[in-house]
């Protein structure tokens, strides 16, 4: 297939906004103070963004809260006026922003739907043409002469979602929207995502949802307080995007009070490994990863025992294991050795957060610790697809008729 | 499957704007945002237009035995109680166009920061609502105008260029008011009292022939609002009350509140240009 055309263009776009320190609100105010000067703090949201779309592309911008995702979004869609810079668009635009377009409180569900229908671009007959297709894949057949304001947020988001896809848009800008609605919603949406970009139709995506970017996006883009940080593979980006959230390295800021222990041994370093030996603070699922802490021996031990557990967000521990199951001894350490603790496994975690825990304890029980961090590094694991259980083991899946099953 | 052809080339995609460049879909939204309103108003509550229509006949009543029965200003002036209906009526426009306009773009917040349109819609919509319930006022008017005896006459076809020009005055005032009040939040306040002032500085409550002082009369008279008030008495109530004309002292005079009509319309246009494109990032 050829390089298709490019159908968004964002060229070299900057965008500040100036935030007086002191708002000025009220004539009054000027009048009685003509002098005082006011003062501006002028914030870059955005600097020099420059990216391009290729038609039929599906591409997700990620980055942390506050970073310029949804001010970028809301420049493409000519709602705000960049400073510099241009932006070019094939095409009719529709948006999804802030949890869906503008509704009116007041107004029932099927009002609301033919305003923003027309809102985003369609004449009023083709908005009322379409309203039974938006109305049916929102689900809210039942609610349509509802009042909105006594809509669920998730409801709203629906909606909104129902009327931007049903416009015929050829670049769909959509920020957040999987954030809101339910399990069956969300993946309605997935497949009308797969729909759309079957139909050739470019799709901008803002998500914190690395599993989305990883499973939807031909590409994504990084911004970092309004600079572009990444454009790239979609699992680059993701962990890249992990990486900014939570910290190269992770054990430098390892809290005084998760430390315990008798002060003989001390733990420099601790950190995670993908398959490659890279330090990293993500890992995909079903690849080869490891931990590893660097153990520094204040005093001379004897065949200590070393211990490591995964715990998740929720302080579920996931999986733990130690030296203490191991036949061999661990050696002799002398005061100021400083050893390699390494654990190596497939990765086969839930998606989520994970924090290690290692620790070095006197040899017996293991309950005599001389050195315990709690949660001294952590790694997210991404995928796409969880089960909703602590771990995915690989497993086969397939279904049987009795008869088959006799044999 | 190839992807369409028909999805054209790439264009620059443009900031907001007052107008946008494309007058049909203005023209729709407008409508749409305008009839929406209006259903909100009328259907809003169960009584909805017996409150639309109850406000000015209430302040009419209020008025009319105020000012025939404990102070008598009405007394010597022929059809004096359709002609104070008619010009609560007007002012009614007036004060609800360009009230309502003032807030008009917080109150649709949700739209401007979500959606991009041309953002000159908004003030447009409120004057266009606010015809919407003036029809059926002006109606209710024109029944009691009959029932008071007065019969048809040609210059009734006056009504038209002077609601018209009532809806060019408040359009140019309202969308200066709104491009105003999104930095300044005191307009709404000041407007308030410049309503009331407009309300006893045009002739409503009394017959403009009545001030003893001409020079008064003919200054009352720069205010386009007082003309259309006037000319409206005078083609349909009473031919024998002066026309704005007369009353400001020779048709050359007219040209005053017609140049202070076009001067607010343009200004009122200009500013809100100028603040249309960061309209959205000053909510």
């Amino acid at each position: 297939m050829p390089d298709p055309a490019p159908a968004v263009v964002v060229d070299g776009v900057s965008k500040a906004f100036s935030l007086p320190k002191e708002r000025v609100h009220t004539l009054k105010e000027r009048a009685l103070h003509p002098l005082r000067r006011r003062e501006h703090e002028t914030f870059s949201a955005l600097t020099d963004v420059s990216f391009d779309v290729k038609r039929g592309e599906f591409f997700g911008i990620v980055g942390r809260n506050g970073s310029g995702k949804s001010t970028l979004l809301k420049c493409m869609a000519g709602i705000y006026k960049t400073d510099s810079g241009q932006v070019l668009v094939a095409g009719r635009v529709s948006t999804f922003i802030e949890l869906g377009v503008g509704f009116n409180p007041d107004l029932a569900a099927r009002d609301n739907a033919i305003l923003n229908a027309i809102m985003l671009g369609l004449t009023r007959r083709e908005a009322i043409e379409r309203y039974d297709r938006i109305i049916d894949f929102a689900g809210l057949r039942e609610f349509e002469e509802l009042k909105l304001k006594n809509y669920s947020s998730g409801m709203l988001v629906r909606l909104a979602f129902s009327v931007m896809i049903q416009v015929d848009a050829d670049v769909l800008l959509i920020d957040e929207v999987l954030a809101v609605g339910d399990a069956a919603f969300q993946q309605k949406c997935y497949d009308e995502f797969n729909r759309l970009r079957d139909e050739g139709r470019t799709i901008l995506l803002v998500t914190h949802d690395m599993g989305t970017v990883a499973r939807f996006c031909d590409r994504a883009m990084l911004l970092e307080q309004g600079n572009v940080m990444q454009i790239g593979e979609p699992d680059s980006v993701a962990s890249e995007y992990f990486e900014t959230n939570f910290g190269r390295g992770g054990a430098a800021e390892a809290d005084l009070k998760h430390h315990q222990g008798d002060g003989s041994v001390e733990i420099a370093d601790a950190w995670f490994e993908d398959g490659g030996g890279n330090r990293v603070n993500a890992v995909a699922q079903g690849r080869r990863a490891a931990f590893v802490a660097v153990v520094q021996f204040i005093e001379a031990h004897d065949d200590p025992v070393f211990a490591f557990s995964l715990g998740t967000d929720g302080h579920n521990i996931a999986f733990a294991t130690s030296t203490l199951w191991q036949e061999e001894h661990t050696g002799s350490f002398a005061a100021g050795e400083r050893v390699g603790f390494r654990v190596s496994f497939d990765n086969y975690f839930a998606p989520g957060r994970y924090h290690a825990t290692p620790w070095v304890a006197r040899r017996g029980s293991g309950q005599d610790v001389h050195v315990r961090v709690k949660d001294m590094a952590s790694v997210v694991i991404t995928g796409a697809r969880s089960g909703g259980g602590l771990v995915d083991v690989p497993h086969k899946l397939r279904i049987e008729r009795t008869e088959v099953h006799a044999t | 499957m190839s992807a369409e052809a028909s999805v054209g080339e790439l264009r620059p995609m443009r900031g907001p704007s007052a107008l946008g460049g494309d007058p049909r879909r203005f023209w729709t939204l407008t409508w749409t945002l305008a009839v929406l309103e209006f259903r909100l108003k009328f259907f809003g509550s169960i009584l909805g237009y017996f409150w639309q229509l109850m406000r000015p006949l209430l302040l009419f009543g209020v008025l009319y035995f105020v000012f025939t029965e404990l102070v008598r200003i009405g007394g010597g002036v022929k059809n004096y109680p359709v002609m104070l209906l008619m010009g609560i009526i007007f002012y009614t426009f007036f004060a609800e166009a360009t009230g309502t306009s003032v807030g008009s773009v917080p109150d649709r917040e949700s739209l401007v920061r979500k959606v991009h349109f041309p953002r000159l819609v908004i003030p447009l919509s409120v004057v266009l609502t606010t015809y919407l319930n003036f029809v059926l006022n002006f109606a209710a008017v024109m029944i009691f105008v009959l029932a008071s005896g007065i019969a048809p006459r040609v210059s009734w076809l006056e009504i038209f260029p002077l609601i018209l020009g009532l809806g060019v005055l408040s359009t140019g005032i309202g969308t200066l008011l709104a491009a105003l009040f999104v930095r300044y939040r005191d307009v709404q306040p000041i407007w308030d009292v410049a309503l009331q002032i407009s309300f006893y500085g045009s002739p409503i409550l009394y017959a403009i022939e009545t001030i003893p002082d001409e020079r008064l009369q003919h200054l009352i008279m720069c205010s386009p609002l007082a003309v259309i008030v006037q000319q409206a008495r005078h083609a349909i109530i009473d031919p024998g009350a002066p026309s704005a004309a007369e009353a400001i002292g020779g048709a050359p005079w007219l040209l005053i509140p017609f140049g202070i009509l076009v001067f607010v319309c343009a200004l009122g246009f200009y500013v809100f240009d100028r603040s249309a494109p960061h309209i959205a990032e000053e909510l």
